[in-house]
């Protein structure tokens, strides 16, 4: 296993760098360069122009221009953005990548987990009208036009009933003068996060792997008692309501994200499950009498569970995708919104950025996706 | 939707006539069969009915304006209302779906993009499927090196977030409707359709019928378009339901995010309203709203919904048992 993870590696750095050629490319391919962007100015003398071409190394050789640009991107320095000037790109970024990095990682879960579920019953109920009614509206669902579906959670929900605020990532006020600032809060807020849910998910492998009995009540009473602990100790402190406004905050795009794509995994769970039950296992485990539930989540749920997992792969390609679109409607300012207004703004060096950055996220979660894969089918041996 | 498999030679001494004429026997046969799949499937009918619902409205577009519609009043991009005192005006007798801010006729525009949304996806699907029956036929007949260089590039090319890269594309370079369905059909033909054609390419090669193709002395070419190609298109027409609706998705989410530089689409009716500022006004201007993204929805989920009926015909381990 070592072996295939180490190839996977050496793949996925190969066709990273294949990525920032094509990158570099696609940006050298257009007339013009970045002095361009003052050309009209009839502010700026010629010989500034030349200065600016010396300073961005435009007058060098493309060859040598591209090694000090693969320089660039391993050192993580993509220049200053014009839009917001005068913070580096890098700066941006940083700030942004963990929005939408956790922004997608909620609704991710929660989509598979109800996909999964759902997928689970209609392939048991196949030809019946539940059946038929799950998959028009999973359908309609996973193909509806995003921005108009988010605009109409915003219209019902933040505008009509005003259960959640409109858009936005804080509410301005609150935070006029607040101890901290937000992305403190929030990446403190994330951290919480992963270690409540890294004990929570020890105790759950410890309670199943050792057969203890009564696992189910352990695991829901942990569950229970670190959200309650968690929950207490941020009210106990004084930035409580802080983090409670960015959290409403992302309710609603955590909602939308969730209703739209939890399809694609139903339709998914749904055809793997009618090619898991023809299996002899199947009949066998039905003939010893297993009642049609344990037959269900035991026998083919789990190994109908492969193929799904495979696709989060692509889910999380698409995820990446997917914020440009819920994040622009939600003016939530996350990765997807800082590479469409950079590209309205012709902000290049913030889009180009962002664009690698996302790149690199995306083959990441490839890797973490490959050695998830192992772990979970046994059958495959590298 | 189309022969499963070759015909088998069927006279003793066949000529040309009388082996096509069993050819087009057997293909009528297996449409008759594979279109009874999928009439049972019900889904595919309601999605095919949706799509000819648009076609319809597509090709009566340039009827209307050469008949019936004054093009002063009801061009889609240049028109302008007289009749109406106040932009954007409610739906009447004769503004069916009423006008836009700019006081242009909605129903006009809805007909008018429609065919350009065919259009789009057409030529996405075609470009896709081109490459992708292409790509894949070649790395599975010719395995080893070539194989290796063409399946990492479709690794690079799954790997690229589409929007994304349409989005930075449409940054650096004017992107129209058929910029776009190009980019839309090397994507996708070079990335995923490529890896999946390749994988059905793999249980064709090995088939008698191409030894006896290369026993016959057939080059390579005559085997990849003429024995592979062939057994791959069921699962290509696959692969063009699907990549319509990606297409008509971009396409939409780019002209509503203002991105593309069309005259007049589903998108771009959005992004005006938006620009107008008559987004959140759901209830007072439903129809500034829901005619273009109910399209988009209705016409998105028609494809997907045929793709998968085709699913079903096509891949017979889904089949009932």
């Amino acid at each position: 296993m070592a072996a295939y993870l180490l190839k996977r590696t050496v793949q996925i750095l190969l066709t990273l760098f294949a990525f920032i050629c094509i990158v570099f490319f696609l940006v050298n391919a257009q007339p013009g360069d970045i002095s361009n962007v003052y050309a009209l100015n009839p502010e700026l003398p010629p010989d500034a122009k030349q200065r600016m071409q010396e300073q961005f190394g435009l007058n060098q050789p493309l060859w040598q221009q591209f090694l000090v640009y693969v320089k660039n991107v391993l050192t993580g320095s993509f220049g200053l953005s014009f839009s917001h000037y005068p913070r580096s790109v890098a700066d941006v970024i940083g700030e942004r990548l963990p929005r939408t990095v956790a922004l997608f990682f909620t609704a991710t879960v929660f989509s598979f987990y109800m996909g999964f579920v759902l997928g689970k019953i209609i392939a048991w109920k196949r030809g019946g009208w539940t059946e038929y009614a799950t998959t028009l509206g999973g359908v309609t669902l996973y193909t509806v036009f995003t921005p108009w579906f988010a605009l109409m959670m915003i219209w019902l929900f933040a505008f009509k009933a005003g259960w959640f605020p409109i858009g936005k990532f804080l509410d301005p006020v609150l935070w006029r003068d607040a101890p901290l600032n937000a992305n403190t809060l929030f990446n403190r807020m994330m951290l919480t996060v992963f270690v409540v849910s890294v004990i929570v998910f020890a105790i759950f492998l410890v309670t199943t792997r050792r057969r203890v009995a009564g696992a189910r009540y352990i695991q829901i009473g942990s569950l229970a008692a670190a959200a309650a602990v968690t929950v207490g100790i941020w009210w106990s402190t004084d930035v409580g309501h802080l983090a409670w406004d960015l959290i409403e905050h992302m309710i609603l795009p955590v909602l939308t994200l969730t209703i739209i794509s939890f399809a694609g995994t139903m339709l998914l769970t749904r055809n793997s499950m009618l090619e898991t039950m023809r299996e002899d296992f199947v009949l066998a485990a039905r003939a010893k009498g297993l009642p049609e539930k344990a037959v269900r989540d035991r026998h083919v749920a789990r190994n109908a569970l492969l193929p799904v997992v495979t696709s989060l792969v692509f889910s999380l390609a698409f995820a990446v995708d997917g914020s440009v679109i819920i994040e622009s409607v939600f003016s939530w300012p996350g990765m997807g919104q800082t590479l469409v207004s950079a590209a309205l703004a012709e902000d290049l060096p913030l889009a180009v950025g962002a664009f690698v950055f996302v790149g690199i996220f995306v083959l990441l979660a490839h890797l973490a996706v490959d050695v998830l894969y192992v772990y979970l089918d046994p059958r495959i041996r590298y | 939707m189309a022969v499963e498999t070759a015909p088998p030679p069927a006279a003793p001494a066949p000529t040309a006539a009388s082996l096509r004429k069993v050819r087009f026997a057997l293909m009528l046969r297996s449409l008759r069969e594979n279109w009874g799949l999928f009439v049972s499937t019900r889904v595919g009918m309601i999605g095919l009915v949706i799509i000819l619902f648009y076609l319809v409205l597509a090709l009566m577009h340039p009827i209307l304006m050469n008949t019936v519609w004054d093009e002063r009043i009801y061009d889609p991009v240049v028109g302008y209302a007289f009749d109406e005192t106040r932009q954007p005006a409610p739906p009447s007798r004769s503004h069916l779906l009423g006008t836009d801010p700019l006081g242009r006729d909605i129903l006009s525009q809805l007909m008018y993009s429609a065919r350009s949304e065919f259009l789009l996806g057409l030529l996405a699907a075609v470009v896709t499927v081109t490459i992708g029956t292409t790509v894949g036929a070649i790395a599975a007949y010719y395995g080893g090196v070539m194989d290796t260089i063409l399946m990492r590039f479709a690794d690079i090319m799954v790997m690229l977030p589409g929007i994304s890269v349409l989005i930075v594309l449409s940054a650096l370079i004017g992107v129209e409707h058929f910029e776009l369905a190009l980019i839309i059909g090397i994507l996708s033909g070079f990335g995923g359709t490529a890896i999946l054609l390749k994988s059905q390419a793999l249980s064709v090669v090995v088939k008698p019928y191409i030894e006896a193709a290369r026993a016959a002395g057939g080059g390579p070419v005559h085997i990849i378009f003429i024995h592979i190609v062939p057994n791959l298109l069921p699962l290509s027409f696959l692969f063009m339901m699907f990549t319509v609706t990606g297409a008509i998705f971009s396409e939409a989410i780019l002209s509503f995010l203002g991105l593309l530089d069309v005259r007049m689409s589903w998108g771009l009716m959005i992004h005006t309203t938006e620009a107008a500022g008559y987004l959140l006004q759901v209830g007072a201007y439903w129809w500034l709203i829901f005619p273009a993204s109910l399209s988009i929805t209705l016409l998105c989920s028609s494809f997907y919904l045929v793709g998968r009926a085709m699913d079903e015909v096509i891949n017979p381990r889904l089949r009932r048992l």
